[in-house]
Formats: structure tokens, sequence, C-alpha cells
């Protein structure tokens, strides 16, 4: 056994509380440790070359470097090994960085610390076993979840470089809040004339399949060998006949349906297509709307289609797509009124909120973009815009910024104006947020040219007086109460996680935060990617963003899918678990335990016994703590390797 | 007002002694306003309260001791049930108007009249006699014909007790005030 | 036979007498017995409070300390001042150690935090239920349209209070309509009325009562109700001096809800305290009816 142990000054971060010098004197006392040194800055090429240097000149079989967290740079230092000839998981790092200098002052104490943590990294080297990758063949097709602005650049993105893709979206016409748009800021582009044509290439591309209307029943599987169970929904009319001309929703006699695309500023016919540039442009029946399937008698939409496309009879139906990397573009949810009592929560039909106005301001939109009070149909003359409408606000479990609101409440205003000349608009801010290119000069512009009145200060609370809505808010840079009656109030409402996207993270095994939003593996330099090998993240579904950033990480995802697709064959991680078939008793607990489903049952020799599925395993280890046995162990984390760490600091 | 020179401090934490009395910490203030918003009061107040909140993070004790703020708050708690960053924007008024009293500060004289007349009156009876405590203030204000105009009425509705009526446990509550002025003068 | 703690509150021995005689006569209808803690004391309300917590706190825990010592756990307090004063002692109380101690040096006999207080409202809404409330109901007031009026601090702050919606309460809206009275919806429900400035900045009071006043006409109301004694006091008792310090003519009758109740229990006006009033419920009040008489006239005027 010869340990080579490399003790990293890391600068200052180390040994500023620690006296490196001395860990590697009282290491080079251990057994097994024939060397041991310190050094500025191991990660760095002379670092590097300094173990290399060591490895050769030093006959080194294990090596050990005390330095920061290895999720910075065990990779870097295991490709080092490497590279001198030595197995890569014969190394070990002991940080004592994150765990020991950065947390205290003390130095005698820091120094005791990092001496055990190198003693029982030092202890758990020597028990490493070499671990080999295997390598596997991936399926050269991805799954994108969602075709909103993020999942259809992403989509458009892997088909062009050649990957074959399906698309999953819940609702029935792809497009998602983008498409509901009136326009967008900063340059007031047609939202839907700039997204159309990205709808039309994602409907007609030949290597995209899209499933609209459907969404995930289940995945199982692995990076590059995925098996997609999808629940095509049922929309009662068959798409496949349906040309979407429309005739059956016009005559459609149940009335009052919510209206999911236009979030209920006005009710929709409970057999509808959700607008008219809609892809796919087909009709669905809302059967809970429905009189033919809640009173049993109507059947008028079956008697007016022209291709005699309904079908009252039809099913949900899954269909299995098997893929190699799965992009998450699953987007965002609104905030629900309700949560704001103090601002009517949704008693009042004159306090909308802002997707509900650019409704009203679109074209296609119900009003056919004529502004006017839900309440009494009349155009409005005062209009409130109330910006953070939930978000910032801890007491109701939004405590961040949702991002675009300053912005979309500057636009609206302007639109405002455009619409209805003789209008005042005023707009409550806490602060405006404008940090894109040309955000700043657009909410200034808001103020500058189109005459809207920003008050620095939060709205309180808004009520009825007569037809109009008051609203008492506060002017906090000249220290007053300020009151408007306002015609139509629009509330700048929080973008939180969209429904069901902890069920759906669930089925993908990724992670989300405590504000529902999907976790990324690293907030500054990995955005795009999740901890879970091979599903990637796009867009809203990470947190609120506008626009152009759902676009880039479109993109950004879309590489990442390439990339890992572009072998025919991956390399496996080989720190996984493995059972012991002649221990292993049959009891089947771990086949429970593991959040990956990664372990079954099977049989050997006439044994009922688990066996792990190697590519799906993901090595965390709750299998080896679950185990009443020993059976199952984790390699380069054995129970062994565990308890020799323990033994040794518990012998000092 | 006069120029803030936060850096030639007096060493003073006011922050801190608010914080110590309440266990309100200013510092999650983010001066949104929505408090002066919902408050029925500011249109009355010298400082609206989102500013005296931020008079205590700017560590101006003086001014905010000595405003009409914190005498004409009423403590109907819309500020504290509506902060969005869930501070007790009522305690800390009502903290500021306890140091302002003990301080012996009369910005508003008549509501301070006021409430020494009830608590007297509390003191001597045990229970309010509401015609006593209009007969001190009347006489301590300088405002003797407060409410004479309602007089009529309400002895025509028998509204009002004209003898007042004391308590058996009235020197329990004696009590009360007297061990409470000792433990102040520690 | 249920029965409550109640503190009956120094306003309601005084000013607000007509609170008290109604809500005895409306409990004693839903056969609910009340028995006064022996030689009670003023809570301290506002000003205690408005001086010094510690001696609110022990001006309000004698009294909690009186009723823990009768082995009651709920103290019925139909007053909102008392009730908060109860409230957050018990809170503080209860929360911190060295502030129990404090309060407890300051009483003869200590308090050990085990009575909840709870509003008229809170009781008839929480513990009696509408249905019960709905039984003894005899007579309609079919002229009255009523603005149900909260007042700022019955329902808040929510953690203390722990009552109903701090932004939209409906307990009074519900009771009143359990007992068959058309009520209105009221957005100003909440909103201030002066408090306790009455006597020291009347014109403050003025302004801010002439808004709920003004409000509850807009929501279309002819009559307010009331569940606080000091909002009764401002709204009905200094109606006039709204009227003459701002020029207004407002003639509306501001009830205690539990005087409605007890009219609609069959109670006379006299016995419901409503010559205590100062603005005169006179017409909307004559024009009540036994409740039996409703279905005839729904189904005659159904059929012209």
């Amino acid at each position: 056994m010869r340990v080579g142990v490399f003790i990293c000054h890391c600068g200052n971060n180390i040994a500023g509380t620690v006296d490196v010098a001395r860990v590697a004197e009282e290491t080079r006392k251990l057994p097994g440790v024939v060397y041991a040194t310190d050094y500025v800055y191991t990660c760095s090429e002379p670092g590097q070359n300094e173990i290399k240097k060591a490895i050769t000149e030093q006959g080194l079989n294990r090596v050990v470097v005390a330095a920061c967290s290895p999720r910075m740079h065990e990779v870097t230092f295991r490709r080092t090994v490497e590279k001198a000839g030595l197995n890569r998981y014969f190394f070990e790092m002991a940080n004592i960085r994150e765990h020991c200098s950065w947390i205290g002052e003390d130095k005698e104490e820091n120094t005791a610390k990092a001496i055990e943590a190198v003693r029982m990294a030092v202890a758990k080297v020597i028990l490493d076993k070499p671990l080999h990758s295997s390598s596997f063949p991936v399926k050269k097709r991805v799954l994108v979840i969602g075709a909103g602005v993020a999942g259809m650049q992403a989509a458009l993105d892997c088909a062009d470089g050649g990957l074959e893709t399906v698309i999953v979206e819940k609702s029935p016409s792809v497009g998602g809040m983008m498409a509901r748009l009136d326009k967008t800021f900063p340059t007031i582009d047609c939202s839907i004339c700039i997204l159309g044509p990205k709808m039309v290439d994602v409907a007609q591309h030949e290597l995209i399949t899209l499933h609209a209307y459907s969404e995930i029943e289940d995945i199982k599987g692995y990076v590059g060998n995925y098996t997609v169970n999808i629940r095509k929904k049922a929309t009662y009319v068959d798409w496949t006949k349906c040309t979407g001309c429309g005739e059956c929703m016009e005559k459609c006699p149940g009335k009052n349906a919510y209206d999911y695309f236009n979030y209920g500023v006005a009710p929709t016919k409970a057999m509808n297509i959700p607008f008219p540039q809609a892809i796919p442009k087909k009709a669905k029946i809302d059967r809970q709307y429905c009189r033919q399937f809640t009173k049993g008698k109507c059947g008028v939409c079956a008697k007016v289609c022209p291709t005699k496309a309904i079908d009252y009879e039809m099913e949900d139906r899954i269909v299995t797509e098997e893929v190699g990397a799965i992009v998450v573009a699953s987007g965002y949810g609104l905030l629900d009124i309700e949560k704001l009592p103090e601002y009517g929560a949704g008693r009042y039909p004159d306090v909308i909120t802002g997707i509900q106005y650019e409704r009203l301001l679109n074209a296609s939109g119900p009003t056919q973009g004529h502004i006017q009070r839900p309440s009494d149909g009349v155009e409005p003359k005062t209009v409130v815009f109330v910006s953070c409408a939930g978000s910032r606000d801890k007491s109701i479990g939004v405590p961040y910024c949702s991002n675009f609101c300053c912005m979309y409440t500057a636009k609206q205003a302007i639109l405002t104006k455009d619409h209805i000349p003789d209008s005042r608009s005023y707009v409550f801010y806490m602060d405006v947020r404008a940090p894109g290119k040309g955000y700043d000069e657009f909410t200034r512009r808001a103020q500058e040219e189109y005459g809207v009145r920003y008050i620095r200060g939060r709205v309180s609370r808004i009520y009825p007086k007569g037809k109009k809505m008051v609203v008492k808010g506060a002017d906090t840079l000249l220290g007053a109460q300020v009151e408007v009656e306002a015609d139509l109030v629009v509330l700048a409402i929080a973008a939180i996680a969209a429904p069901g996207a902890a069920a759906l993270a669930e089925k993908l095994h990724i992670s989300y935060d405590t504000n529902g939003f999907y976790v990324e593996s690293h907030p500054k330099l990995r955005p795009v990617e999740t901890n879970t090998a091979g599903v990637f993240l796009a867009g809203a579904a990470q947190g609120p963003k506008d626009i152009p950033a759902s676009v880039g990480q479109g993109s950004a995802a879309a590489a990442k899918v390439l990339s890992l697709l572009s072998k025919d064959m991956i390399e496996s991680e080989p720190v996984i678990s493995t059972v012991n078939v002649s221990a292993c008793v049959g009891c089947m607990k771990c086949v429970k335990t593991c959040p990956f489903q990664a372990i079954e049952e099977t049989t050997v020799r006439g044994k009922k016994v688990a066996s792990v599925i190697e590519t799906v395993c993901a090595g965390c280890g709750v299998c080896t703590s679950t185990c009443p046995c020993g059976a199952i162990q984790l390699s380069h984390f054995t129970d062994n390797q565990l308890l020799a760490e323990v033994n040794t600091l518990c012998r000092m | 007002m006069d120029v803030i020179r936060p850096s030639a401090g007096t060493g003073e934490d006011f922050a801190g002694e608010i914080k110590r009395q309440t266990s309100q910490d200013v510092a999650f203030c983010y001066q949104c306003g929505n408090c002066t918003a919902g408050c029925p009061y500011s249109e009355f107040f010298d400082y609206p309260v989102n500013q005296v909140m931020h008079l205590i993070q700017m560590g101006l004790r003086e001014a905010v001791l000595s405003s009409r703020a914190i005498w004409l708050c009423a403590a109907c708690e819309t500020c504290t049930t509506r902060c969005p960053c869930e501070i007790d924007v009522a305690h800390v008024m009502d903290s500021l108007r306890a140091a302002a009293f003990w301080e012996g500060r009369q910005t508003e004289k008549e509501i301070r009249t006021f409430y020494e007349s009830f608590l007297s009156s509390l003191k001597s009876h045990g229970r309010i006699f509401e015609a006593g405590i209009l007969m001190r203030y009347n006489l301590a204000s300088g405002h003797p014909f407060t409410d004479a105009d309602l007089g009529p009425q309400v002895m025509k509705k028998g509204l009002i007790r004209f003898l007042p009526r004391n308590i058996q446990g009235r020197e329990e509550v004696e009590k009360i005030f007297r061990k409470f002025a000792e433990r102040r003068a520690k | 036979m249920k029965e409550y703690t109640y503190y009956q509150g120094c306003s309601l021995e005084g000013t607000a007498a007509a609170y008290d005689s109604s809500i005895r006569l409306v409990m004693k209808s839903l056969g609910v017995a009340l028995t006064e803690p022996p030689d009670w004391s003023c809570c301290g309300s506002t000003p205690a409070h408005a001086v010094d917590r510690l001696l609110a706190g022990a001006l309000a825990a004698r009294n909690l300390a009186i009723v823990e010592r009768m082995g009651s756990r709920t103290l019925l307090t139909p007053c909102p001042s008392c009730l908060s004063a109860f409230k957050k002692a018990q809170h503080a109380m209860a929360s911190d150690k060295t502030f129990k101690e404090e309060v407890n040096g300051l009483l003869d006999s200590p308090y050990d935090c085990t009575v909840t207080a709870k509003s008229a409202l809170q009781v008839l809404y929480e513990d009696i239920g509408t249905g019960e409330i709905a039984r003894p109901v005899t007579t309609a007031l079919p002229g009255l349209r009523v603005a149900p009026y909260y007042g700022c601090i019955l329902n808040r702050p929510p953690k203390i209070a722990a009552f109903d919606d701090p932004e939209n309460p409906v307990s009074m809206d519900r009771i009143l309509a359990a007992v068959g009275v058309d009520v209105a919806d009221f957005a100003f429900k909440l909103e201030c009325c002066g408090a306790a400035f009455g006597v020291p900045k009347k014109e403050m009071v003025l302004k801010l009562t002439a808004k709920v006043l003004s409000m509850a006409l807009d929501a279309g109301a002819n009559c307010i109700a009331v569940a606080c004694p000091l909002c009764q006091q401002n709204l009905d008792l200094r109606q006039s001096q709204v009227n003459k310090a701002l020029g207004q003519s407002f003639a509306i009758p501001v009830l205690y809800f539990s005087q409605i109740m007890a009219l609609t229990y069959g109670y006379t006006p006299q016995e419901a305290g409503l010559t205590k009033n100062i603005v005169g419920p006179g017409a909307l009040i004559a024009a009540r009816r036994p409740v039996e008489q409703q279905p005839v006239e729904q189904a005659r005027s159904a059929s012209e």
C-alpha cells in the first residue's frame, strides 16, 4: 500500500485557518502513507502535474487530496490520477474547506479537524477497489415535455440537429403562455405573429411527433434508454377527421364552460377550439360542461359536424415512446387570486389579472381586442395596474420576484393608451425591474411618451364604490396615502410553479425547490441540467423568466441533448450498488425503498434475491442502509469503508 | 429635515432597542408602503407609518419619539395584518408611544391627557367611570366644553351614570398600578 | 344547558348597556346561561396598552385569573377592545415566560394562561352555529337592509384574533342572514371608525366615521349592525356631530347585531334596548311582523 496525500492551501481559503504544513506532517505518520505534501493550488495545472509526478516517482497506488468539496474537483482529480496510470477510483478527497476552514475561525481546532478528515480519507482509500465503467447504447430520440416557447425551441433545435423528437403537451394546442399574449416587450411585436411560425414548424417538422392534449403517465429507464408512457386524453373528437371548421363550437349549447386559454375572463363552450391560431386546430369537449355527458341528451355537435368526427365513446389511450433524453419545459402557473383577500379574492369582476387583461387586449380574444370592464362591458377610462400582486410577499408564501411583471405592466399600460387615447393609467410599484436590453428605456417610454403615472407604493386594499373600484395605495416618496377610483384594476399576479409540477418531478426523479420550481445542477454554471442524468430543464419550469431567456434555455437544453446523444454509446457510472447473492435473504426491502426503482426481484439458483439494474442505479446508498443483512453494498462506499472511517476517527 | 449623517452616529442603536422591546426587526421592512396605504389615519399623521419605520431604520430616535404619528395611531392592526414582511407594525408603534409617554412627551397633549384621565379613573374605582373621565379630561386639557353638545341626548337616553361605583377589589387594582410604578422606577 | 363566563366590561355597564341587555336576551332564547366573574375590573382597554404592555397585561390578567379560579376555560367578551386585551395578554404570557413572570409579579393571584377569550360573535357563530341561531326566530324585519360593520380589531391581527377572515369576515353576515335579515355586501366592514379618539381628537373620528356611514349607504343599506361599543358610539352618538361638522345629513340607525337578533326573536324594541339608540330606527322596525306571514305574502306576490 503506497498512499500519497496532497494537502491544498487553496490560496488563503484553507491555509488561512488551517496549518496545512502540520496536517501534512501528521499525515506522514499514518500507516500506508508514503508521501504527504502541501501545495498552494492543487487543482491548477502545475498542481495536477505535481500529483502525476509523485505517482510516478513515488510509486503511489492510492491518492488522497485534502482540499475543497468533491463536488468541485473530484472529477478533475480522478482524471489526473487516471492519466498517471491509476484506476480513477483509487482516489479520495477530504473536504477541509467547506467542512472545515470555511466554517471556523480557530486555527488549532480547524487544524485538528483537518488532520482527522485526512485520516478518515486515508482509511477509506486503502479499501478502495478498482472500478470500471461499462458502456451502453443510447436511443437517439428525445422527449420534450411542454410546447411553450422554450419547449418548442428545444424541440426544433433537436430535430434540426437530426434527432427524432417527441413533444408531449397537456393542453390541446401548442404555444403555452406566449400564445396568449397580445404584444411582447420591449419591441411590441405581435406575440402570436412571431410565435406562429415556430408552432407551424413544430407541427410540420418531419422529425417531430406532437402529442397534444396528452400527459406523461410514467417514465421508466435511465439515461439513454427511457421508456415513456403517454396518456392521450380523450377529446371526444376524432382528430384525424376534424378540420377545425368550428361549426360544432358555434352550435354547442353548453355555454358556461371555464375557458382555460382565456384564464376565465370570459366563458367558452363545452365544445371548444382554444383560439383561432391553435395548432393543432381541432375541437375537444370539456365533458363536465357538456350536456350530452352530464344529462344524456344533446348531440348537436355530432349532428352538425361535416366530417362526422364526434365520438362520445372515445377513451384515453396510452402511447409508449422510447427516448434517450428528456427536456422538461413544463412552464409556470399563476397565483390564485383567492390568495389576495384584500384585493377582493376574485369576488370583484373588475379586478382582473395581467393575463386576463392580455386576453382583453388581444384582437383574437373574447372581446375582439376592445378593452371592456367585465362587469358591464363599458370601456374603462381609468385603469390601475398593481405590481407585485402576491410576489415578494413571504406572508403568503411567495417570497421571490416573478421576473417579468414590471415589464408587462409597462407594456399593458402603453397598449391601454393606444387602445383608449383618452384613458389614464396608473401603476403602483415598489421597484421597477427592467434589466434586459432595451428594457429600462421601455419602462421610461411608458412614463415619458404614454403618460402613464407611476406611483411608488404598494396597494393595501381594493374595494367597490358605486360602479368604480377604489384602489388604496401609498406614495412613499411623498409620504401620503393615495386613493384612485378606477374603472378597471389589473393585478400583476405572481408567477408560481405550474399545476402538477410536483407530480411530474416525481415521475422524472428530479428535485424541486420550496417554491415548486425545478432545481438545476448548479445555479450559475449548469442552469439547464438536473442532477438526474439525461433530464434537462428549459424555460419557466426552472424559475419565472421572460421569452428571450426561455428561448435561450430551450436552445441550451437542446445543445446538451445533442451532445449527450452524439455518441452511440455512453459510459455508465460505476459507483453503484451490487447484491451479494449468498447474503441476500430476499426480503425485498431495498426494492421498496429505492427512490429510482433501480432494484428488482429475481431468482438465482432457485433463490429469490434482489438485483440492481446497473444503468438506473444512481448510487444514492439508501438500499445499503435499508438492507438488514448488509447483502447490498454501494461500491466505493461499502460498509467496511465507512466503518474504517468511523474506527479511525474514534480511536483518536 | 436636517441633513442625515449616518457615519457621524450618536452610538445609539435605536433599531436594536426596538427589537429588544418588541422582537420585531425593522431590517425586514423593505419600505413597500402597504402599511401607509391601508392605515386609516395616514392623512392625519405627520410621518406616515412607513416613514416611521424608515426613521427607525435610519436611527433617528428623536424625530420618531417627538412625532405626532405615534400618538395618533389607533392600533387598529391593519398594518400588522397586511405587512408582506410579517412585521408586527402596530406593536412597534405601541412600543414607540410607550417610550414617548414615559419620557414625558406631550406632542399630542389631548390624547395623553385622555389616556391619563382614563387610567386615573380606573385606578380610583377599579372600573372606569365615564362621566368622571370626561370631567377630568375637560379640566386637564383646557377644553372644558368637550362633547357638551351631546349632553342633552346622553342624559335623555339615560346612557351615562352620574356616580362612580367602586369594586371590592379596588385596592388590588391600585396595587397593580403601584407595583408597576415601583418596577419602572428601578 | 350551555354556560359561559361573561365579561361585561365597563362600556356595557355604561353607554353600551343596550349591547349588554340584548346579548343577555339572545343568550336566554338560545338556552345559554351567563355567569359573571365576581368583582371583575376594567381590562385597561386602549389607554393601558397604548401606554405600556406590561400594565395592560396585568390589568387584563387579573380578570383572566378570576375566570381561571372559577374553573372556566372560555370567557365570552362582547367588547372587541376587552377581547383584544385578553387575547393579547394570554398570547404574550403563554409564549414568553419572562413576560408571564413579570405580569404575575404585579398581581395578587397569578394567572396560568388557560383561558380563551371569545367574542359574542365567535361564540354564536362557532359554538352555537347558524342552525341553532335560526331556531328561536319568530319575527321578520322586512324593511331592514343591514350593512354588517365589524370594526377594526375584532378579527385582527389574525394570529391573535384567530377568528373568521381578517379581510372579509362573514360571521355577522351569516348570523344576521340566519335570523332572516337582508344583509348588504359591505366592503367597508373593517375600516376603522376612529376608535377611542372621540374625546381627544373628535375631528379625526368624524372624518373616519363619515366614510363608514357613506359607504354603508353606497352598499344599499339603511341600517348598520355593529359588534363594538366604540363603533356604536362613534357611528350613532356622534352622527349628529358628523352632520354638523361635515355638512351631511346622515340618518342611519346603528344597532348592535344582538339588538337585531333580539327583535327577530320576538322581543319588543324597548326590551331590545332601542330606546338607547340616538338615531331612531323607527320606521324600519315598525314594519316588523311575525314570520308565519311571510310564505303567504311571498305566494301572493309571486302570483301577481
